[in-house]
């Protein structure tokens, strides 16, 4: 049986805007096992992105458990839930959101400096990233000298850089065009199969969800149907 | 990479926006060290005086003289170790717009009251021996390339001749310098006697005293029986300490201090909104960066600490900038403003306040954006549901 990285339990996120309460979802539970590859779907405001937040510590839940490895971090602090990200969660971000005035290189080991890893072995870390995602050749370019789907494999490289356990993807490949995006989807289904990075991806393509071992579609803050196997 | 890189970088994201504010705390910084090395060379002769000496002038105002036998007779006051006087001589070289800080002085207890003025040229058996005799400044030496032994035609724009010449001629028989640099050597002596039997008026007076004590405890005794001496006569005198003499001819200029004070405030409340505005605009901009940095697991404080060290690395980078051509500029004019300013230089205290005000002024710049970079909500910054 496999073992749960994430255990979600009636966690429930409302707004409030002005006098209206606004329910993004409620009492959802779930699980997700270690080295999953899930893909998020549904459509636009029915909380995948909101989700997703939740379980990287970015956001914070209305009322429910998230548990991560069994212990709850919803209940965190944001000091040290920003440690628990540094050591745990890599992002990948739609538009993503590199440091402008950082080389790719130095953005890729953004996430190092809160390591306490040595100048060299940093350095060692982020060629084998920038290697893994096949973008070694443009370390020493600055994002704007970048396209898209290479940004995105910078963005991906700063991810698991500092081999991190679940990998948060939002739209990964929604900037993308449709070669590009298989491709950072190929990445991504690499580095599920081969290093068993845990992944969560948010997307509204289902051909992206394809690449997914279990699809689920969120759908006013529900889960619509029983997951689909994938893999 | 580490930390610092990452400041750094941040603070040129915008090479332009950073260079124009570099370049504005550097003005304010230029203007305070400037004027703090001005101020400073105008507060010299305060700051240089000597706890146990006082000066005594004639009560009305300094302007105006008192006989020279008071010499005497201040002498003889019980606590007084040794007394000499000085006349202004208002003296020019060849026009009147090459002014020559002069003095009539009794040389002898002149250097015994000033024991600071250490002779470096010249003997003073000459110098005591020959009537047109002068002592110079090593500074004033300097500020007009006059070289020991050369004949001076010293005019005075006050003192006449009985025929009518205001020109005493003197010969540069000694120069004197000391050895701490903010004591003044920017003025030259004659010989009072040389000066007084020449006087077409006003002979057998002098400007002022000066006396010591030895001990700075008996100062006020000194000063009430000197005083209490001259009560009712035709020139009644106020004796004061040196210092307390030099802050009141500096105040005959205005108050030096709180115009420098003024100026100084104005130029920097003034920059201050501008950079304090400044960065919270670019921290602003910058807000999806911050908003990443913490998804990364940058934590609030690391961020806080980060857009502070930015405004503290900015501050610092102008305001030593803004230090460094003042030194230079200094430097520069130091010589050419010897005369008037003696002492005019950038000193280890105008450095310690100025990069103590750099930190301050980067603290207080980046306090309200590092407060607000730390406080970004991530969902909200990244712009997401």
């Amino acid at each position: 049986m496999a073992e749960a990285l994430y255990q979600l339990n009636n966690l429930s996120k409302r707004y409030t805007r002005g006098k209206e309460s606004i329910t993004i979802f409620s009492d959802l539970t779930m699980t997700i096992d270690k080295g999953d590859f899930i893909a998020i779907m549904g459509p636009s405001g029915s909380g995948k992105t909101t989700l997703l937040n939740q379980l990287g510590g970015i956001d914070s839940s209305s009322s429910g458990e998230v548990l991560f490895e069994g212990s709850r971090i919803d209940n965190l602090s944001q000091s040290r839930l920003a440690k628990w990200r540094a050591a745990n969660v890599g992002f990948i971000f739609q538009f993503y959101n590199l440091m402008p005035t950082l080389t790719a290189a130095q953005n890729v080991e953004l996430p190092l400096l809160l390591t306490n890893l040595s100048g060299k072995e940093r350095k060692r870390r982020v060629a084998t990233a920038l290697g893994i995602v096949k973008i070694a050749d443009r370390s020493g370019h600055r994002p704007r000298q970048l396209s898209g789907g290479q940004q995105q494999r910078v963005a991906i490289a700063r991810a698991i850089v500092a081999d991190p356990k679940v990998l948060l993807c939002d739209e990964p490949t929604g900037d993308l065009d449709r070669t590009t995006a298989d491709e950072v989807l190929q990445t991504l289904q690499l580095l599920n199969n081969e290093l068993g990075k845990t992944i969560v991806m948010v997307t509204h393509d289902p051909s992206a969800a394809k690449y997914a071992r279990r699809e689920l579609h969120l759908d006013k803050g529900r889960f619509l149907e029983a997951e689909a196997e994938l893999a | 990479m580490n930390d610092a890189t990452l400041i750094r970088k941040s603070l040129f994201r915008n090479k332009t926006r950073a260079i124009l504010l570099v370049l504005s705390i550097m003005t304010a910084f230029l203007i305070f060290s400037v004027l703090g090395a001005f101020s400073r060379a105008l507060n010299s002769g305060v700051e240089t005086a000597a706890a146990d000496r006082l000066v005594t002038l004639n009560a009305i105002n300094f302007t105006l003289t008192m006989p020279y036998a008071y010499w005497g007779r201040v002498d003889q006051v019980e606590g007084v170790q040794a007394v000499t006087h000085a006349s202004w001589f208002g003296g020019y070289y060849q026009e009147p717009r090459n002014f020559v800080q002069s003095f009539a002085v009794d040389m002898e207890s002149y250097f015994q009251v000033y024991p600071e003025l250490v002779p470096i040229e010249g003997d003073m058996e000459t110098l005591l021996a020959r009537n047109d005799c002068a002592a110079i400044g090593q500074d004033l030496l300097q500020q007009y390339e006059w070289t020991p032994g050369q004949r001076i035609p010293l005019t005075s724009n006050i003192w006449s001749k009985p025929d009518g010449s205001r020109v005493w001629d003197v010969e540069l028989c000694l120069v004197f310098d000391a050895e701490d640099q903010d004591v003044p050597t920017n003025y030259m002596m004659l010989q009072y006697d040389y000066y007084n039997e020449s006087l077409a008026f006003n002979r057998d007076q002098i400007g002022w005293m000066i006396l010591t004590t030895g001990d700075p405890a008996i100062n006020d005794q000194v000063g009430r029986d000197i005083d209490a001496l001259f009560t009712n006569s035709p020139a009644e005198t106020e004796t004061s300490t040196e210092a307390a003499f030099g802050q009141a001819f500096l105040e005959q200029l205005g108050n030096i201090g709180l115009i420098l004070t003024l100026v100084i405030g104005a130029a920097f409340a003034t920059i201050l909104m501008i950079v304090g505005t400044t960065m919270v605009m670019a921290i602003n901009e910058r807000t999806k960066e911050v908003a990443v940095m913490k998804t990364l697991g940058f934590s609030p404080p690391r961020i806080f600490t980060h857009v502070l060290s930015e405004s503290v690395l900015l501050s610092l980078l102008g305001g030593l900038i803004g230090l460094g051509l003042a030194a230079l500029l200094l430097v520069g004019v130091s010589g050419a403003l010897a005369g008037q300013f003696p002492g005019l230089r950038m000193t280890p205290t105008i450095i310690g306040q100025a990069v103590a005000l750099m930190i301050l002024f980067g603290l207080v710049t980046g306090l309200l954006p590092a407060i607000n970079a730390m406080r970004t909500n991530i969902v909200t910054a990244l712009g997401k549901d």
